[in-house]
């Protein structure tokens, strides 16, 4: 599951990606024309609109882009930097911005783009640039006040709008085709000429369609966590499930053994989890199940994951969301952790006992009875309160 | 040899919408430009006058935020690539030139000082929005941050207020 950094792609290799997407950046900047200012500034005086449509039509790609890998399970929305909302300081930056911007002529990333090229103008732009910067760190205690002020913390724009997701991308697209037109027009106006491939009718029609499809299969699909959670508490397919199984006492004796080839995954609260663990366990709830952290933790290649919670139809219904997910080499213990606890770790004598086997089992039971509480005390003496948690990206500008 | 034309923008839109796609699907980030001239401007000052830099609250926290040397940044290396980027599109498009670009009717002395002001105040409104037109408008809208898209309404509002009272310097 993305994001691919840390994980996949280290932090060094990550500045040769930086490198390589950046190589992209300037490419497309300056095919697209953003290395000269007088088609930047046209935006403002009407007579050139290149800078709306590519960068509308970016925004609205990479929206529907995020939206769906997010929809289909392929990246974790939680893990990817969301711009935080200071609102009086994104309006007051804004507008300085804005006024930079028919000033100057460029914004920073087309400033650097045209002084790749060799505009003059732009590599005193980029100049101004550090200016502003460090005008700003050595102004900072008078403008923090401002620029910690009306913290929102990091919203999605349609939740404090009030709107599903989907809905705002469908109403957003459906604007940046209107604008397309009406800024086509305005253009012709302005210029006094035609522009005919402005004005490309299949690239609406073709846009119009995908919003359309997106949206109405945003509506009739449930997103896969949805879907799979459903699944699993439908008890006639649940039912239906029969998941590989690890006996209470193979457990013990695995838990005896200081065996390393097993994996518990513990489903109960944090508080109970945190009262009693078993060694060589970890605490995990369905819901985590569908983030990148709990992926990597299903991943750890050959070893058996024992699911464990109080009861057996908590652990079958983890299973089989995980085993939807992907997951293999899953194991539930039958009679959940309670019959673990009755009949290991607070093992009392049967009165009679019946064939050889028996006996055995019980003799078993017995000497782990004696063995198991201590390897649990142990075990949480060495245990440091280790929380591995990825972090939400660092980004911003 | 005259300049190519430039790429249809719905094309180079698609593009770079794909790109900023790859970026968080790789990265769990976005694009972004004014953080790059940030640590820029913290390696200079740090480097001249390392004891300014332990004094003053804004180096400080970027220090708390930010480790090792400010210049090894994700931020730093994309806009080298940019500068590559745009180099050989210049090149394949023969558009590699030395120039002063501006308006006809005014004066190389009056292009230079607004391209330094412009820049001057869009660096230093990137600091205060949190971002530019790279960071926050278009990152920001891509991944639908309330945050990016406010700042990018207030950017282009902001451009068109005060286009009119600008209008000598381009039209």
């Amino acid at each position: 599951m993305a994001p691919l950094v840390p994980d996949i792609i280290g932090n060094e290799l990550n500045f040769i990606v930086a490198i390589l997407i950046g190589i992209a950046f300037g490419f497309i900047l300056e095919q697209a024309g953003f290395s000269t200012s007088k088609k930047l500034v046209g935006l403002f005086y009407g007579y050139d609109f290149t800078v709306l449509r590519v960068f509308f039509t970016a925004g609205i790609t990479a929206m529907i882009g995020v939206i769906a890998l997010g929809h289909f399970g392929m990246l974790d929305l939680n893990l990817i930097y969301i711009n935080p909302t200071f609102i009086w300081s994104a309006i007051v930056g804004g507008l300085i911005m804005g006024l930079g911007f028919v000033v100057g002529g460029f914004c920073p990333g087309t400033s650097v783009c045209a002084a790749g090229i060799g505009k003059i103008d732009a590599m005193i732009f980029v100049g101004g640039s550090f200016l502003g910067v460090f005008a700003f760190a050595e102004g900072y205690p008078l403008f923090e006040g401002l620029y910690k002020a009306g913290n929102w913390g990091s919203p999605r724009i349609f939740e404090i709008m009030g709107m599903s997701q989907a809905l705002f991308a469908f109403l957003l697209t459906f604007m940046a085709v209107f604008a397309f037109i009406v800024t086509t027009k305005i253009e012709e106006k302005v210029s006094g000429k035609k522009n005919p491939e402005f004005l490309p009718v299949k690239l609406y029609a073709s846009l119009a369609v995908i919003a359309v499809l997106i949206g109405v299969s945003a509506f009739a699909l449930p997103n896969r966590q949805e879907y799979i959670t459903n699944q699993a508490s439908d008890e006639t397919k649940l039912s239906a499930y029969n998941p590989k199984t690890m006996t209470i006492d193979e457990l013990a004796f695995r838990i005896i053994d200081d065996d390393q080839k097993i994996q518990i995954i513990d489903f109960r609260t944090p508080e109970q989890f945190k009262e009693l663990n078993l060694p060589n366990s970890v605490n995990l709830s369905t819901e985590s199940m569908f983030t990148k952290d709990a992926t990597q933790m299903l991943l750890t290649n050959h070893k058996k994951r024992v699911f464990l919670a109080d009861d057996e139809v908590t652990e079958k219904r983890a299973a089989f969301i995980a085993e939807k997910l992907g997951f293999d080499e899953i194991y539930i213990v039958p009679g959940g952790l309670n019959s673990f606890k009755d009949n290991i770790l607070n093992f009392k004598p049967p009165e009679k006992i019946g064939s050889k086997q028996e006996s055995d089992t019980y003799a078993f039971r017995e000497k782990a009875s004696k063995i198991i509480p201590g390897i649990i005390e142990e075990n949480k003496l060495k245990q440091t309160p280790k929380k591995k948690e990825t972090k939400r990206t660092l980004g911003g500008c | 040899m005259s300049e190519t034309k430039y790429m249809n923008p719905y094309l180079a839109g698609f593009l770079l919408g794909l790109l900023l796609l790859i970026t968080v699907f790789i990265t769990g980030r976005g694009l972004g430009a004014s953080g790059a001239v940030k640590s820029g401007v913290v390696a200079i000052v740090n480097t001249i006058a390392p004891s300014h830099t332990n004094n003053t609250h804004f180096y400080k926290e970027y220090f708390e935020e930010h480790s090792g040397n400010p210049l090894k940044n994700w931020l730093v290396f994309e806009v080298i690539g940019v500068v590559i980027g745009a180099f050989i599109s210049g090149l394949i498009s023969n558009r590699l030139k030395f120039t002063l670009e501006h308006s006809p009717k005014v004066t190389n002395n009056i292009r230079i000082i607004t391209a330094l002001l412009g820049g001057a105040l869009f660096g230093f409104g990137a600091q205060l929005g949190r971002g530019c037109t790279s960071g926050a408008a278009l990152s920001g809208m891509g991944v639908l941050s309330a945050g990016g898209i406010i700042t990018m309404l207030a950017i282009f509002g902001g451009a068109y207020a005060f286009a009119y009272f600008f209008r000598k310097l381009w039209i």
